[in-house]
């Protein structure tokens, strides 16, 4: 019998070496590295112009392997950093370049803050700036790009993603367990000699790709090797305990990553330096992600287990030394726009536990359990988790991940695999590679190992109705960013109103799509991803790069931000203006402009009398399902660059709140500049019907064509006291997904304590929150999004 | 007329699974710790939250009896005048005025109950009707009751069993689960705090434990009323003598949410001042331990 409940025990690391690790990899503040800048710009100088840009990549990947610092720190079991150390971030001057002032406010800023020394600064200043001006990836695309969509863009009518990080989404499959680099070397050797230089057209272009993922291959093995130098090295120091341990880990850099894996430690530090050379090589958005790791590396452990080289406990220290590992890379800084809408050091790694298999089974093993344990064990900020929740996964696994839910760090989100693979096979999978694939940075579904999924920005929908309401303009920035579509005052039905919203968002869609494949070939052009190209089918088999068409799939996302915010709005409008007449268009649209100026009587009874999304109310929810399926049309099967095509997405990361800055009041009575819905959830306040009726709305969407929605659900907890209450939540996240729910996720933690760690941040440093698709700590965020989260309706016990 | 005054989703502390709860206005016990006094009168009342009032005179300006003042302290309703027509709650946009109790047709209240099925299906849940006391609106109750047999929903009733024995045996026919409140083995404690005495009560009780239905026993439990060794083992006692396959006892902590809910009804919260306080964790365990001698299963 408990009285207490029973969730409060404490949870140790497995061992004291990784309380050790955790501890200083939680202490340890986030720096700029500007190695990986210094090395790139002498060998740009250099070489430049001498190579096809392929081999140029490739050649410059081997240049900051062969002479970066190699770190390997005290009690390391798992070894290799991007920088020089721990959370020592490097730059990608050739996507972006920072300023020296740019550096400054990092160096400064109270949030996300990177040190840089003054003398590092300087160096980047004198070394790196001036050769990189006017030949950045940043500076080629807005060059480019049509006065009209740099309109919309400032307005926040959009943003856009690839403007200073690479293009992202790359989670693996599991080959990086079947093939060592030098295997790959043979079978590249192999498709050389084989190209048709008679009848192939691109056999010159496919042989410079060839060739240099060739030499990514060399460059990785270097990068390994140097480890394995230095870990022998340092042994000759050691005390023997550690020695025999440095003396292993030698050994193991000597043979991962030119060989396949053969133990569960040899299989993880695997997969870390193929992490590491894909996220050295260029600074994808989203990280680098293993994907389904626990199934990966299931048949290494249960092997290792049988041989008696691995205990259980063995395993979950080494899985701890990966997790720490993840946390020690912080994502690269951004600047302008882009830190707006996603200001976190979170790099968005989502481990995806659980699930199915490649046959449609249960995808639940040992290592799943160590992995749930594990996160609550050390609760880092890093990697992001997610259990994966189909019909045949056992209670016993989702019951388990609840309790770790319980905790309150707002991970591991949950996950549908029956509804994701439905997405996948409809966008055009084969059901093996759907089964393989899965959710990777916030709530996105890729083929794991065969897609380029590529997110290319938020569009503001709400902004689209504001847009709409002003004819074309913004009210906000006054510039004219949509098109005309007529004054709203002599609409005489709800259905003319709609119908001009659906022509501007159809005419920003195009507008956004255009410049997108203008970028794509950029980074065709001059990021190709050789590195990176290797692991993602069928880039060897075709000759080409990541970036070029290679994979298998190859996908655009644009992000939907704001169905909640857009749904209310709408049923506001629709209700009180073209039903009931309680306020005229012009009343309403003055409102707007005036942020409800004297009139807050009028918003409230808007607030408290309007049928909003979330409730289970048949007459909002039919609103939310028309403009999905309005977004889906605007947006599907609209063709890339890459032979593949735009899909829809729902996430929102952090960016609702960006597009809330950049609004007029709404028609819901939101005021201006707070922030929109996140996601597809309901706009904060606006679900009062408790979260079963949440997820009834949600799951009136069809889900399956989308590539990913977001629901985000605040408990109380109280709501999660007892073991009963757990299980009662498995049965809603099992009915949400009974009902065609692709994703939910909940941060289990009162207003209360919020209020309470916004007054006394520095006892509540560890406080971790559910932001978007990830956990934040809470006082690593702006007041706006510390808001956000405080807004969102609490689901908490009523009596 | 059988008026409802709230309707619960996601409800996880009414019976088994997740249910929806459906609360019926009217109670003939008046706990003087009520947790939902709206619930004791059975005619229409009027709720004013006055921290969600914003003083803008729309209820003022639009009530046709002119029974509502705007005063220092918040908007004043003449009773004598108030009809309660309800065209102030209609018109106050922050919904600081409220009509409690509702009437709606039937097919209104499955149509909600329907709406929750999907996870009274996964979690083995269904619907729990309580008040108030559900027994005092008995045909409305039963009418209801065959409707969720009708289409397959498991059914509790949450009731304090203060009713004639012959409604309680048609209603134990048309549910799969009764909540029974017990108060106080004291006859005398429990008419000086619920305004009723208990024999009705453990008699009905007997009835339909002898009759083989299924229930679940809940027991407030208030330090000054009820959490005391004598009556816990009194209450052990009585449930243990009973056949009752379930044996099954939930404690809940005195809270004094009602207090809140007082407020807004215009009255007041224990109006004789009894002092009344939660059981420490110490206490809760020492009373589980008395249920459990008696192998009694207890929940918290």
């Amino acid at each position: 019998m408990n009285i207490k409940k029973s969730s409060n025990e404490q949870h140790v690391p497995v061992s004291e070496r990784v309380v050790r690790l955790r501890k200083q990899s939680f202490e340890i503040e986030p720096s700029l590295d500007i190695e990986r800048a210094l090395i790139e710009t002498a060998f740009y100088k250099e070489n430049e112009g001498k190579y096809p840009i392929p081999i140029l990549r490739a050649m410059n990947f081997m240049e900051i392997c062969r002479k970066k610092s190699i770190y390997i720190g005290e009690d390391e079991l798992i070894v290799g950093e991007r920088g020089s150390k721990p959370k020592a971030v490097s730059t990608f001057p050739e996507l972006t370049c920072h300023s020296v002032e740019d550096l400054n406010v990092l160096n400064t800023r109270e949030l996300q803050r990177y040190t840089i020394s003054r003398e590092d600064i300087d160096t980047y200043a004198r070394e790196v700036i001036p050769y990189w001006k006017g030949r950045t990836q940043r500076e080629r695309i807005f060059n480019h790009v049509p006065q009209e969509w740099k309109k919309a863009y400032e307005a926040g009518m959009f943003t856009e993603f690839m403007e200073q990080r690479a293009a992202g989404h790359t989670a693996l499959d599991g080959k990086v367990y079947r093939y060592g680099l030098l295997d790959l070397k043979k079978i590249i050797e192999d498709k050389i000699a084989h190209l048709d230089f008679l009848n192939d057209p691109d056999a010159t272009d496919k042989q410079e790709e060839l060739q240099a993922m060739s030499i990514s291959c060399d460059a990785a093995i270097l990068f390994a090797e140097r480890h394995a130098d230095l870990a022998e090295k340092m042994a000759e120091t050691a005390t023997p305990e550690r020695a025999i341990e440095l003396k292993q880990i030698a050994q193991i850099c000597r043979f991962v990553p030119a060989h396949a894996p053969r133990t569960f430690w040899e299989a993880i530090q695997m997969y870390w330096f193929v992490h590491l050379g894909t996220i050295t090589e260029l600074n994808g958005w989203d990280s680098m992600n293993p994907g389904h790791l626990d199934q990966h590396l299931a048949p290494f452990y249960y092997k290792d287990i049988a041989d008696g080289i691995l205990t259980r406990d063995k395993a979950k220290e080494l899985m701890s030394c990966f997790f720490i590992k993840v946390n020690n890379q912080p994502a690269p800084p951004k600047v302008g726009i882009t830190a707006k809408e996603s200001g976190t050091y979170n790099d968005f790694m989502n481990l995806n536990i659980g699930g199915v298999k490649s046959d449609g089974s249960n995808g639940v093993n040992e290592v799943s359990y160590i992995m749930l344990e594990t996160i609550e064990e050390l609760h880092l900020l890093q990697p992001g988790t997610s259990i994966h929740i189909s019909v045949c996964t056992p209670d016993r696994f989702l019951t388990e991940g609840c309790k770790v839910i319980r905790q309150g760090y707002g991970y591991p989100s949950i996950f549908n695999p029956d509804v994701y693979v439905q997405e996948l096979v409809r966008q055009g999978k084969s059901l093996t590679d759907a089964r393989e694939g899965g959710c990777s940075g916030c709530i996105e579904v890729g083929a794991f190992g065969k897609e380029a999924y590529i997110l290319t920005g938020y569009l503001n929908v709400p902004k689209i109705l504001e847009v709409t309401l002003h004819n074309g303009i913004d009210p906000v920035s006054k510039q004219k960013v949509g098109i005309e579509t007529g004054d709203p005052r002599n609409f005489k039905s709800f259905d003319e109103l709609y119908d001009a919203f659906l022509k501007q968002l159809h005419y920003l869609v195009d507008l956004k799509v255009r410049v997108n494949n203008y970028i794509d070939r950029m980074f065709a052009k001059y990021a190709p991803a050789t590195f990176l190209s290797l692991w993602i089918d069928d880039c060897i088999a075709k000759g080409r790069d990541y970036y070029n068409a290679g994979p298998r799939y190859n996908t655009n996302y644009i992000q939907c931000t704001g169905l909640g915010t857009i749904t209310d709005s709408l049923c506001s409008l629709k209700k009180h203006v073209f039903e009931d007449k309680t306020y005229t268009m012009d009343e309403m649209i003055k409102a707007c402009d005036t942020n409800f100026e004297n009139a807050e009587p009028m918003r409230q009874f808007i607030l408290n009398h309007t049928p909003f999304f979330g409730n289970d109310d048949s007459y909002a929810d039919a609103v939310a399902v028309k403009v999905y399926d309005d977004l889906y049309d605007a947006i599907e099967g609209k063709p890339n660059t890459r032979g593949g095509v735009f899909h829809l997405n729902m996430l929102s990361t952090t960016c609702h709140v960006y597009f809330g800055k950049v609004m007029e009041a709404t028609p819901n009575g939101r005021l201006a500049g707070r922030a929109i819905s996140d996601g597809t959830s309901p706009s904060h306040g606006a679900d009062t019907h408790g979260p079963s009726a949440v997820v009834k709305s949600l799951g009136k969407l069809d889900q399956v064509k989308s590539g990913g929605t977001l629901l985000n659900q605040r408990f109380m907890p109280s709501l999660l006291k007892k073991d009963d209450d757990v299980a009662k939540l498995s049965q809603l996240v099992r009915t949400y997904f009974a009902l065609g729910g692709h994703h939910i996720q909940f941060n289990v933690v009162g207003t209360e304590t919020l209020l309470e760690a916004q007054k006394c941040p520095e006892e509540y440093r560890d406080l971790l929150v559910r932001v978007a698709g990830y956990s934040d700590y809470f006082n690593d965020m702006n007041l706006d999004l510390q808001t956000d989260v405080i807004m969102r309706t609490e689901q908490q016990e009523l009596f | 007329m059988s008026l409802i005054f709230d309707i619960k989703r996601y409800a996880i502390n009414d019976g088994p699974g997740i249910r929806i709860t459906i609360f019926f206005k009217g109670c003939p016990l008046s706990c003087v710790w009520c947790h939902n006094p709206e619930g004791i009168s059975s005619d229409k009342e009027k709720l004013y939250t006055r921290k969600k009032c914003i003083g803008c005179k729309m209820c003022v300006k639009s009530c046709p009896q002119h029974a509502l003042t705007l005063t220092a302290d918040g908007v004043v309703t003449d009773k004598s005048r108030c009809i309660l027509c309800g065209k102030c709650e209609e018109v106050c946009p922050t919904k600081a005025m409220e009509i409690s109790g509702h009437e709606y047709p039937i097919d209104y209240y499955v149509e909600q109950i329907e709406k929750e099925i999907p996870f009274m299906d996964k979690s083995g849940g269904g619907v729990t009707f309580c008040g108030g006391e559900p027994l005092m609106h008995h045909e409305f109750l039963l009418q209801l009751l065959e409707r969720c047999g009708n289409i397959g929903v498991h059914r509790a009733v949450d009731t304090t069993l203060y009713a004639r024995p012959e409604i309680v045996m048609q209603v134990r026919n048309s549910c799969e689960l009764f909540l029974v409140d017990l108060k106080s083995m004291d006859s005398d404690i429990h008419k000086k705090f619920t305004g009723v005495p208990n024999e009705l009560i453990l008699s009905n009780l007997r009835i339909i434990a002898e009759s083989g239905a299924d229930f679940i026993i809940r027991i407030p439990l208030i330090v000054g009323v009820n959490a005391d060794e004598d009556n816990i083992r009194k209450s052990a006692d009585f449930l243990s003598s009973l056949p009752w396959q379930r044996r099954t006892v939930e404690l809940l902590k005195y809270h004094d949410i009602g207090k809140n809910k007082h407020e807004k009804l215009g009255t007041q919260y224990n109006p004789q001042g009894y002092s009344f306080s939660a059981p420490d964790d110490e206490l809760l365990r020492r009373c589980a331990g008395i249920f459990e001698a008696k192998e009694i299963r207890v929940k918290f």
